[in-house]
């Protein structure tokens, strides 16, 4: 018999049991949906963090003091005081792969201007900061290396703190704030960020030089953390080599001795967010796939009950001569053509599920088009896998008992 | 009989025994018998006789554990399963006592079957060839009717027109009129004698000794031996008896 007339007979074994094929394809269908969706949510979570972090600028480099131990002791970096302003003038001056530096200090607390308040964050910055960011100014100009010199008591504020502050649409350039009872003149207002994927609100800040934050706001004289930009994203290796070796210089640190900072690169950070994305996605698919293994056991269920119906039949097609290849091979192309219907309806279903209700629920969804391949295939090898003992019971029945078989 | 016609069927101290448990049944105890081409010959006996398993070696769904089992010139007994069903396609016709058609299929497509599983034929010679077959039955107006809207005569005839679609060296009949009232058994035995004037072989199995009267010649089994291999001079006409059973009441 050939392929095309054993495809017939499985369809038409499949459409006289319409209730039975469809709930045994019901599995499959739930199955490869669950595992399209959830590829889906996975790739379009990963997407859409790695546009924001690429916004960011992916030549951003981040250096920030090292843990170091103080008497057996590892102390929290953030206490560190090792970076230092000779540091950042170092840096700025032998740079070969580095475009923008800028440090930072930063100090939380409150900000109010009439009777409004609201708590926000000061970054003490220099003026490269906004270009480093790649962040954009929308109203009046960032503050200048003269601020910087002369720690102005000037700041750009964010979004969010134009709207507690000044009510919403407000203009606030040239009016004068307090933070922490420094008296600072709004000079710029940043263009609004919204919220990244992390739940942080990106408006809710100010920009001052960082020279006022140091003198005037902290009363400090280290760095929090010094962030540049390098050349290009695959000159950050460079970049990184350059800094390491300046900082060693200025810091004095032993050949063979630990750096006492650590130096992040933006690449690095979407590195490994990609990959918490990947193994949580891959969690997410492997508990998907644990349903399509179920449904390739209901689909086995239900092959052997119909090869035990069709005994009669089995023995009759074995009595006008099939062999028990053919008749085999017919019951393989009944299984797979039930886990195929099904997987190419759940491929639908998915696609239909993660492009308009998973959106529509706030998530970010993608459906990688390798993930249809991959489905379809499966559904394959389910249809092949869990339909082989059905078929090979068929194949091994003794035409004799099984034409007399009630 | 004249020796010149066409051996058929040869046996040659054909011995079956089966192993239940401990014991051996002998069910077959060394039978011996030739047919001849255009014969058509009842084989009787009651049940534990060795009838099915007869039956079923010269279908060649089994193979003798001792003995040689000759099918139209082929030894039949060192086949393997699959030869054995190319050699079923394309020299055996069964006819069965419960017809055994594909539920919820036309007639054509089920007089088919056997041919789907021959390679050599396409799917329009397919066709023609259960058409004919059909015709010869004499359902050539219901080739398109369903096996559940059909009585168990017109499926009977359906079955005979399957084992004819691929013009077999014999045709084999299981009780084949085991399962019908009697009008319709004569009606069956009419088509066989037909089919036996045509110059088909065609071997009847049953334990019906009226139907051995219709045959050209009968082979009593008992205990697995043959205890009767007799020629019929005097054949009835099928078609006689047939008119001479009362008509049906009308209700």
């Amino acid at each position: 018999m050939n392929i095309l007339n054993l495809f017939k007979v499985s369809l038409r074994a499949i459409s006289s049991n319409k209730m039975r094929s469809f709930l045994s394809m019901l599995g499959i269908i739930i199955g490869v949906a669950a595992v399209i969706i959830m590829m889906a949510i996975g790739q379009g979570s990963k997407e859409s963090i790695r546009k924001e972090l690429s916004t960011m600028g992916t030549n951003l480099l981040t250096i920030r003091p090292g843990a170091d131990m103080r008497g057996g002791v590892r102390q929290d970096p953030s206490a560190m005081q090792t970076l230092k302003p000779t540091d950042y003038e170092t840096i700025l001056a032998e740079k070969k792969y580095i475009t923008k530096v800028s440090p930072e200090v930063n100090s939380a607390g409150q900000v109010i201007y009439g009777n409004n308040n609201t708590t926000t964050t000061a970054y003490g910055e220099a003026p490269d900061y906004i270009d480093i960011r790649q962040w954009e100014i929308e109203d009046g100009e960032c503050f200048s290396e003269e601020d910087v010199k002369k720690a102005a008591k000037v700041c750009v504020i964010g979004k969010t703190v134009v709207t507690e502050l000044f009510g919403e649409g407000a203009d606030p350039v040239g009016k004068t704030i307090r933070f922490k009872s420094i008296p600072l003149r709004v000079i710029g207002v940043l263009k609004s960020k919204g919220y990244n994927s992390w739940g942080m609100d990106q408006d809710n800040l100010i920009i001052v030089p960082y020279t006022c934050v140091m003198k005037r706001i902290a009363a400090q004289t280290w760095f929090s953390s010094i962030i540049c930009s390098a050349i290009t994203e695959e000159l950050s290796d460079q970049a990184i080599e350059e800094i390491t070796e300046i900082l060693r210089r200025t810091h004095k640190i032993k050949e063979g001795a630990v750096d006492d900072f650590t130096i992040r690169s933006q690449a690095e950070m979407m590195e490994t967010m990609s990959t918490t994305m990947d193994t949580v996605t891959l969690i997410l698919v492997v508990a998907a796939a644990f349903s399509l293994l179920v449904a390739g056991i209901g689909i086995m269920n239900i092959m052997l009950v119909s090869v035990t119906e069709r005994t009669k039949e089995i023995g009759l097609r074995m009595a006008v001569g099939a062999t028990g290849m053919v008749i085999s091979l017919q019951f393989l192309i009944e299984s797979v053509l039930i886990s195929l219907t099904g997987g190419l309806l759940g491929i639908l279903l998915g696609c239909c599920v993660s492009e308009f209700l998973v959106p529509a629920m706030g998530m970010p969804s993608s459906v990688p088009a390798w993930s249809i391949f991959v489905s379809f295939g499966v559904c394959v090898v389910i249809g092949v896998l869990f339909g082989y003992i059905p078929a090979r019971k068929a194949a091994n029945m003794d035409p004799i008992d099984a034409i007399r078989h009630e | 009989m004249s020796e010149e016609r066409k051996v058929v069927i040869e046996l040659d101290q054909v011995k079956r025994y089966f192993q239940v448990g401990s014991e051996t049944v002998k069910a077959l105890r060394g039978v011996s018998f030739k047919i001849y081409e255009g014969e058509f010959v009842t084989i009787q006996g009651t049940s534990g006789s060795g009838k099915s398993t007869l039956l079923n070696q010269l279908g060649c769904l089994d193979t003798p554990t001792s003995g040689e089992y000759y099918l139209d010139g082929i030894s039949v007994r060192k086949m393997s399963k699959n030869q054995r069903a190319h050699l079923r396609n394309k020299k055996i016709g069964f006819v069965f006592q419960n017809y055994n058609l594909l539920p919820n299929t036309t007639a054509l497509e089920n007089v088919e079957l056997p041919l789907m599983y021959n390679t050599k034929f396409n799917a329009r010679r397919r066709r023609e060839a259960a058409r004919e077959a059909l015709e010869a039955v004499g359902l050539g107006d219901r080739i398109n009717h369903k096996s559940n809207q059909m009585s168990g005569g017109q499926m009977q005839r359906v079955a005979i027109a399957r084992a004819l679609v691929n013009n077999p060296a014999v045709l084999l009949a299981d009780e084949a009129t085991g399962n019908l009232d009697t009008r319709t058994s004569f009606e069956m035995l009419v088509l066989f004698q037909e089919l036996y004037q045509k110059g088909h072989t065609i071997i009847f199995v049953t334990h019906n000794p009226e139907i051995a009267e219709y045959a050209s010649r009968n082979i009593m089994l008992r205990d697995g031996k043959i205890r009767e291999d007799t020629q019929n001079t005097n054949i009835k006409s099928a078609a006689e008896a047939l008119a001479a059973l009362p008509k049906p009441q009308d209700d």
